[in-house]
Formats: structure tokens, sequence, C-alpha cells
């Protein structure tokens, strides 16, 4: 037994995992059920050097964390529900300036205020589509505490390496539960800094994109000089209306990501071997699930769980390759029903999807997705 | 002066309309960089959106465009993960004290090292001359086709109240004196800010019946009072007035400087 196990909430985790992957700047607001993120920060931040501020306001905290990774900082921030909505604007001038930083969204009920002690799972397309304009998004959603910090320290590994916002989408019941969580082993998870220019001053193009389409940002103050905007820019990083360099870059900016996702998509799959029938279900939710599918296969049932644990880009081609000897996709989610459409939309006919979906502020639990399986798949 | 020094001559020409007061403040804001010998390796401008907004483009630093009414807050970011960084942040009056009041009052009471240069133009231009919360009440705006019904701000009064410890005003007509101001406001360690009123023969101007660049300008220098002058006269006197000169200055311990010592004491708990 490692001698370095703790019992975390995953907010702690997450913003554990954050620093290990070396976030040293945070800017946040107060806002529940994400808050212990921006009160561990406070504490944790000043004692590697780090700096926190609680800003005025949700959109302040995502400028302010843009402003900290154009110096080179790794940035992060945590919201939940109204905040992310607030903080959309500021999260498509990262996408469009190429600023890497990382978002967690600890999901709450909505719409509008809501039930903000309670889980949900109702930013599954605003997560993507947030922000006004067409982008590549990369999303990732933990189910455990250890995962939390694992997929945190992977959310800074990303945005980094593709220079661009990422969302770390969890919910209520993954932030606030706790489990044992060994420290030691989760800090041996690998660390990825953006890259740095290595060509003269004079010679520099800041959007001059790499062999992955990403372009490499000189942090500020290092005699680079360029500039920044929020308009659509050419190569030069200066605002332009050719149709051609306009053209260029929105590709560029959803292809980063969607040419790149056999690299960053992850799932998890569970009896799939032999599986007839798959449950899908992901985040807290995913808990449940696991524990439906468990039971189900005690009871003989040829049943497997698919767990996409990046949304965005969605492991698409895994889930297409089990399509032919699945009958039916029941997918569990704590929304009217947004991860199924895409779900609907790889599954093209070809397998049944079906869901369960549950927007009454409570946990789901094995039982309903138990009965809701049988209804579907008998 | 050089201007090759500090502009991006191959962005050149600007956008601005003729007769826009925005090139003045660009002239004696690169005066005072002239004069302060700024590095510009290690000077961000960071802007938010309009017409004034588009002042970094031309200017050869580090230059940061952002969302309109955010400059603040990105430069925030940018100051507290850095502050050896010199950071100036330039916005006009609808993006610095309507939609981007809210960090304009944050960061003036942080009293966080910036150099806030405000270019008060009194209407929001890029759309094409709506009222903004510095047009004066009366006069006229598209979208106060018949005089401004709000009261406005006096934006000197509202920094200096939310905590800048550097307040001045200067306007395009004395851009000697708008020079010494930005000048000035680099030496004060916290939050500064300088507003800079200006001109908007187009949006403005024309529609109040000010025709004529050189009687806009005539328009804003008749308005003036310098502050010392304006301590000998009465409130009456004063009323319709615009004091120029330096308005406050009460130097405070900066922002950065005094998260350093949140910083010393953290590393002495974390390493007991």
């Amino acid at each position: 037994m490692a001698n370095n196990v703790k019992l975390l909430q995953g907010n702690e985790a997450c913003a554990l995992g954050a620093i290990h992957a070396g976030v040293r700047f945070y800017a946040g607001y107060p806002i529940t059920p994400s808050t212990e993120i921006a009160e561990i920060m406070a504490e944790e931040l000043p004692k590697y050097g780090g700096k926190f501020i609680q800003m005025e306001d949700e959109l302040a905290s995502m400028a302010a964390v843009i402003g900290a990774s154009l110096t080179g900082e790794k940035a992060l921030t945590a919201t939940s529900g109204p905040g992310f909505s607030l903080k959309q604007e500021n999260i498509g001038y990262a996408a469009m300036a190429e600023v890497p930083c990382v978002i967690v969204n600890v999901q709450r009920g909505g719409p509008s205020t809501g039930l903000p002690t309670s889980p949900a799972q109702g930013e599954i397309y605003q997560s993507k589509y947030g922000s006004h304009g067409d982008r590549g998004a990369i999303v990732l959603t933990p189910s455990s505490v250890p995962e939390c910090f694992r997929l945190a320290a992977r959310a800074v590994n990303l945005a980094e390496k593709y220079m661009t916002p990422v969302i770390l989408l969890t919910d209520e019941i993954v932030g606030h539960m706790r489990e044992a969580i060994d420290l030691d082993e989760a800090r041996k998870a690998e660390v990825w800094d953006r890259k740095k220019p290595d060509c003269k001053p004079e010679d520099y193009v800041p959007y001059q994109p790499d062999e992955n389409g990403v372009p490499i940002l000189a942090p500020f103050g290092t005699g680079y000089r360029y500039h920044v905007t929020g308009l659509t820019h050419n190569k030069t990083g200066f605002s332009t209306m050719v149709p051609s360099e306009v053209e260029e870059v929105n590709w560029r900016l959803v292809n980063k990501v969607e040419q790149n996702a056999d690299d960053i998509v992850e799932w998890e799959e569970v009896y799939t071997d032999d599986a007839e029938t798959l449950i899908l279900a992901y985040g807290g939710a995913a808990r449940a699930a696991r524990e439906a599918v468990e039971e189900l296969r005690a009871q003989g049932e040829k049943v497997g769980m698919f767990r996409p644990i990046s949304i965005w880009p969605f492991p698409e081609r895994a889930l297409k390759s089990l399509l032919p000897k699945v009958n039916t996709i029941l997918v569990t989610e704590m929304n009217a029903g947004q991860l199924a459409q895409e779900v609907e939309r790889i599954a093209g006919g070809e397998t049944k999807v079906q869901g369960l979906f549950v927007i009454d502020g409570e946990i789901m639990t094995p039982e309903e997705i138990i009965e809701a399986w049988q209804g579907v798949a008998k | 002066m050089s201007h090759k020094k500090y502009l991006r001559n191959n962005k050149l020409p600007h956008i601005w309309c003729p007769g826009c007061g925005n090139g003045i403040v660009l002239s004696a804001f690169e005066r005072a960089l002239e004069a302060a010998d700024v590095d510009k390796d290690k000077t961000v401008i960071v802007s938010g959106i309009g017409c004034s907004s588009r002042m970094p483009t031309y200017m050869d630093f580090n230059t940061l465009h952002t969302t309109h009414g955010r400059a603040l807050a990105f430069a925030t970011g940018v100051k507290l993960a850095h502050p050896e960084l010199e950071v100036f942040v330039v916005m006009g009056d609808g993006d610095a004290t309507a939609i981007g009041g809210n960090h304009l009052i944050h960061a003036a009471r942080r009293n966080i090292g910036l150099n806030a240069i405000v270019i008060n133009n009194n209407i929001y231009g890029m759309t094409g001359g709506q009222y903004s919360p510095l047009t004066p009440t009366g006069m006229k705006a598209t979208t106060a086709p018949y005089g401004m019904v709000e009261r406005n701000f006096d934006l000197c009064e509202l920094a200096k109240a939310a905590g800048a410890t550097y307040v001045a005003r200067g306007t395009v007509y004395h851009a000697k004196q708008l020079t010494d101001l930005i000048l000035e406001s680099m030496e004060n360690k916290g939050f500064s800010l300088v507003e800079a009123v200006s001109t908007c023969p187009v949006g403005f101007g024309r529609r109040n019946k000010i025709r004529g660049n050189y009687q806009l300008m005539e328009w804003v220098k008749d308005q003036c009072v310098n502050v010392k002058a304006a301590a000998k006269k009465t409130p009456e006197e004063l009323e319709h007035k615009i004091l120029i000169g330096k308005i406050h200055h009460a130097p405070a311990e900066e922002y950065t400087a005094c998260y350093d010592k949140i910083i010393a004491i953290a590393e002495k708990e974390a390493k007991r």
C-alpha cells in the first residue's frame, strides 16, 4: 500500500492535478459547486510562487487567465453553469487567439440559476458551441477522483500542445464526492510544455502553424514582439478580410483539433468483447452505469459499457467499431438527451439508440438504469 | 522624435477618420514612451474594442487587442503573472466606463500597476455615434436623437473614488500637457489613469452642429480649466467645465508587490 493515499474531493483533485501539470496562475469567481477549486488554488499556488486572484466577475477571470497565459504561465479557471455561460465570449477569444488555458466547469442543474447544489450534465453542447463561430473543441469528462487529477493534468497538457482552451467538464457528483487517491502514483503523470520559437525575432511569424496546424506563440516579454487579436487574422497576427486568409485560419481552428483527434480522444470500454447491447455513459452518471452493467452481467446479460472520456472530440471510430455486433445503445445522461444526439449521428441508423435522461436534480441510480435497459433491450 | 522607433510603419495608414483625435493621443503617448525610454520587449500594450483600441495595432510592442470592455481584466492577468512587464491599457469611453466599468473600478481598487489611457471622444465612434456614459447630458447621438437624457460620469472622479492612485485629464488640444501627464502617470507605481479628451468630428461633432475639426477642437478647449486655476473658482463658474491637469496623486503600495508578500508567507508556511 502506497503511503501517500489521501481521501480527496474531485474538486481538490482537479486543483492538485492542474498544479502538477504546471499551472501557476488561477483567476476565478466564487460559484457553487466549483468554489473549492478556487479555495485550494488560493492556498496552494503562492507556495509554488504562483498567483491566485479572485476577479470581480466571471468574464474578468477568463480574461485574466488569457492575459497570464500570454506571458507563458499555465493558467486555470473553474466555474459552474451560469459562470460558464458568462465566460463564453472570452473562451472564444482564447480559441481565436490560440491561447492555452483550462476551464473547469463543475456542472450543476440548469437552465439559469437552476439547482446550484445538484448534479447535471447540461453543458455538452455549450462546451463545444457556447461561443459564437466555429472552432475545434477539446472537452474531457472525469468520473472519479483519481481521474479528476489525471484529466486536469491532461487538459493542461493538451491546451499547451494544441494552443487552445480545454474544458474539463465535471459535475457536482464527481466534484464533491470523496475517494481515495494515491498522490505519488497520480504525480507520475507526464507534463507537456508549449513550444517556444527558436528563430530570430525578426524572422518570427507568430501564427505560422507547425505540422499539426498549431502556432508557436512566444511569451510576452521574451523579445518576440507581435500582435494578438480576436479579429480574424493571418499568419502575422494582424487582422485580415482576405477571403483566402480568412478561410485558412477558420479551417485551421477547426482542423487542428479534428485532424488530431486520434491523439486527443480517450474512452473506456467494459465487457464490450461479447456485448450485444451497450450502455453509454460519462462523468458522474457513468458510476451508476458501471454498477448497472456489473449487476446485469451477474445476471448473465451480454451488456457492455462504453464511456467516452473525451466527449469532444468524441471517440467516434472506437464506437463505430462496436456497432456491427451491438443492436442497442442505451445512453444514460443527466440532461434531456444531449450526447445521445451525437451517438445517434454516429450510429447512423445501424444500431438502435435509446436514452435514459434524468433531469430531476437527483443522482441517477443503477436500479433506474437496469430498469431502463430492460425496457429497451428486451 | 523618431516615429520609426515605436510604430509598425507597415501597418500605416491608420483607420481613423480625418479629424479624429486618436492620432494626437498616439503621438503624445509615443513622446511619453520615448521620454521614459521604455524597453519595447518588456512593454505590453493592451486594448479593448473600438476606434481607440486599434491603437496598439500600430505600435511596435507586445500588443494585445482584447474583447470589448475587458482590456483591464486581460491586463491584470499579464501584470500579475509578470509584474516586471510595463503594461499600458488603451480604452475608449464606452469600452472603459460602460461595458468595462466593473473592471475599471476594481483595477483602481486593487491599485494594480497598470497605466490606463482612456480616450474620451464622448461617443461610440466605431459603431457610428451612439451615446456613452461620457456623452454630456443634452448632447446628441444616434441613440439620443433628442439629446442625451442620462447624466454622465466624471471619469476622473470615478477613478479617484475607486482607489486609483494617479488620475489626470488632458486633451488633444493640449497635446504637450497630455504627453507630460502620461509620462507622470508612468512614474506612479500603482493604478494610473489618464483621461484624454478627444474629438470625433464624424460621430459627435457633426451631429451636434459643431462643424469642422478646428471648431470641435475649440469646443474642447473652451470648456477646459486647469485644476490649479479651478481651485480659485466658484462651483458656478466651473459648471460644465472640464478640469485638466493632475487631478489626484496619492501613492500607495502596488498590488503585485503586495501579492509578492503573500508568496513569501505561503512559501515559509510550506517549508514548515
